[in-house]
């Protein structure tokens, strides 16, 4: 994963409460196998009239359509679990999200991914608002939790420890967890195998059960 | 002991380790796999060279992306076919038990999953599909996950997880004629909004409960996570253990009672406590159906749509605004005059069999309005084949619907079920968001019977007046 330690850039303001995956990321680009270059359909309805033609939508005007940074509104990214719409920022560029709340699925999404999703307080966040605005450049800094807005103050903000030491250090989840709990993960299948049993369908039975069901 | 929560007994015995920061490598029994999220979640483990660590612990069906018609013929659209044949090929490379579309256990993986008897009370189950919370009318902790996260649960058949805050919401009185747990779901989401439930697990709870069907605590469930909640269970109880009993994946035989046993100490205990407490008298509720452009912008059908020029918080009003705008209606205007193009009765939220009863009754007998299309697509083809037995089929085509086979649809409108532009539905599924359709479409959310309702009248109509239109 890419890391995340700081970054400096204009950011996009989008002030609009609601925004879902479904209006970041259309159903109908998800037939789509891959990763990259989804960044074409990000929010793609608000970005092009029916012809295909651009809109002035935030993410279409200089200097906007270079932010790395968007600040959304309240309960950005509800909706679909589609991680094809973090996906989707990533590749247009957007490597932080600021807002008063998510979306929870795409707030966790957000950090497979490299990109930090900050949640700010209503008052932080509209300075934050009114300074993307402004388009000056902020930079978020990720070591000391901390947004430089463009002419000041510096405005700190939480996030859960393990995430950001993963952003920081662009670790592998998937990789630490075999590394370190590979074994943890045996003892507990074992016992739950004495406990629970009915929970394990062992490995071809799946095939049987249904041929049994069938005759 | 202090008392706890279902939610708290699930949580516990899946839990593999601690953090030292407080959240937990949680185990996962159960993955469903559908062909959106799971592609890039292969490619991950291929890229990776890392095997998958317990191929029986997966079904998988393509659901989204198929249509609901001639399906004995190749797929039109080229993505999907693409799409569909991927999921069939890391399902024989990784050795996953893999549901074909012309299968007669094929459908909506939430509709399947209970069905099969795949979902378990007292398990973990998740799906890369927001729609997951629907199993939790188990009393099984399920939820939506990214495909990074099934990518996780492929190879280590774990995710690291912090424990939600808890919500109850306790249910009162009896259903009206008419009423259903789906105008339930909306009024709740209604009152709390759409990020209400963030950052919890909600149990739903109370008298009502225990009267429900399991296809009626699904939909509830179902609908949790446009409340904001991951996640939305219901304590088991005989109505939940005769539905599992016989499933084809069930426990059989000395392990039955054995299971069963368990179940019946899932609920939570007296006195457990919850994080927060909602309360709804459900004995006065009306239909209701969606205005909006968020499940939570919903009102009585009785009411009107309504004025952005009333409401004092800027923010709000602006919202309220563009909704109307992108729903062309006019503030003051009264629900029911809403004329109506589609109806859709489906989707993993109304379309089991149950759904179907209701909306056949509905329509006996009667015609869709000259104006209006509708579709009926089963939720599984299992739900189709029960609903042919019992001559809702031939129902539902003598009052004008077509009747199809059985996916997602126009829920998610992946396939060629969409709206055009500007078109105006009327629909049984769970977002009413710009677009979801189709590009340029118009939702109503409202349940089965208004569905079969507003196609009659083709308008929006309170299905209880139904009777005096004729």
């Amino acid at each position: 994963m890419e890391k995340f330690v700081t970054l400096t850039s204009v950011a996009a303001p989008l002030a609009e409460a609601d925004i879902d995956t479904d209006i970041i990321f259309p159903a109908r680009f998800l037939l789509l196998l891959d990763k990259v270059g989804l960044g074409k359909h990000l929010f793609h309805e608000r970005r092009y009239r029916p012809g295909g033609e651009p809109t002035d939508f935030v993410l279409n005007r200089p200097p906007f359509d270079q932010a790395r940074i968007l600040v959304a509104d309240a309960n950005f990214g509800s909706g679909s679990s589609r991680e094809q719409a973090v996906w989707a920022l990533a590749d247009f560029g957007i490597r932080c999200i600021v807002a008063p709340s998510f979306g929870e699925i795409f707030y966790s999404n957000c950090f497979k991914n490299g990109v930090l999703p900050i949640v700010l307080t209503v008052e932080q966040h509209a300075q934050v608002m009114a300074a993307a605005r402004s388009e000056g450049p902020m930079t978020v800094d990720l070591e000391s939790q901390t947004i430089r807005l463009p002419n000041g103050p510096d405005l700190g903000f939480d996030i859960d420890p393990y995430r950001r030491r993963a952003l920081l250090l662009g670790l592998d989840e998937i990789g630490g967890i075999l590394v370190d709990d590979a074994s943890a993960i045996e003892a507990f299948e074992a016992a739950q195998r004495r406990e629970t049993p009915w929970l394990y369908l062992d490995d071809g039975r799946l095939d049987r059960l249904f041929a049994e069901e069938k005759e | 002991m202090t008392a706890r929560t279902l939610y708290d007994k699930v949580w516990d015995r899946h839990v593999v380790r601690q953090y030292d920061d407080g959240s937990s490598l949680l185990y996962i029994d159960r993955h469903l796999v559908q062909e959106v999220s799971s592609p890039q979640a292969f490619a991950g483990l291929i890229s990776e060279g890392r095997p998958l660590r317990r191929p029986s612990a997966h079904i998988a069906v393509a659901d989204h992306a198929v249509p609901t018609r001639l399906r004995h013929l190749p797929l039109p659209d080229g993505l999907a076919a693409r799409q569909v044949s991927r999921l069939q090929a890391n399902c024989e490379r990784f050795g996953i038990h893999y549901i074909g579309m012309r299968d007669d256990r094929h459908g909506i993986v939430h509709v399947i999953g209970p069905e099969l008897g795949f979902t378990l009370p007292g398990a973990t189950l998740v799906c890369g599909d927001s729609h997951t919370s629907t199993h939790g009318a188990f009393g099984a902790i399920a939820f939506g996950i990214g495909a990074s996260e099934c990518e996780c649960v492929f190879a280590t058949q774990t995710l690291r997880q912090r424990k939600q805050k808890t919500m109850r919401v306790t249910l009162n009185g009896a259903l009206q004629p008419g009423v259903t747990v789906k105008d339930i779901i909306l009024a709740l989401i209604a009152r709390i909004g759409t990020d209400g439930g963030v950052g919890h697990a909600i149990e739903y709870a109370g008298p009502t409960i225990a009267t429900l069907s399991m296809e009626a605590r699904m939909t509830l469930c179902n609908m949790s996570i446009e409340a904001g909640s991951r996640v939305g269970m219901v304590g088991p109880d005989e109505t939940t253990i005769s539905y599992v009993k016989g499933r084809p994946l069930a426990p059989k035989g000395p392990q039955w009672e054995a299971a069963a046993a368990d179940w019946r100490g899932l609920a939570s205990d007296p006195g457990a406590r919850f994080d927060r407490e909602v309360e709804l008298d459900v004995s006065e509720l009306s239909p209701h159906v969606s205005w909006g452009t968020n499940p939570g912008e919903t009102a009585p059908i009785s009411g009107r749509v309504p004025d952005p020029a009333t409401e004092p918080n800027a923010a709000k009003r602006s919202k309220i605004e563009r909704s109307l705008t992108y729903m062309n209606l006019a503030p003051g205007m009264p629900l029911a005059e809403i004329a109506i193009d589609k109806v859709f009765i489906g989707s993993c939220t109304n379309g089991r069999i149950e759904d179907l009863r209701m909306a056949a009754a509905v329509v006996a007998g009667r015609h869709v309005a000259p104006t209006v299309t509708g579709i009926v697509v089963p939720g599984s083809a299992r739900v189709r084949l029960q609903a042919e037995a019992e001559g809702l089929d031939k129902v539902f085509v003598a009052a004008g619907f077509e009747w199809r086979d059985s996916g997602c649809s126009m829920c998610v409108a992946m396939n060629d079920d969409r709206l055009q532009p500007g078109e105006r539905c009327a629909s049984t599924s769970n977002r009413n968001f710009e677009g979801r359709q189709g590009q340029g479409g118009r939702t109503h959310l409202m349940s089965p019977a208004m569905a079969a309702a507003a196609a009659v009248a083709g308008h929006l109509v309170d299905v209880r007046q139904l009777g005096t239109l004729h």
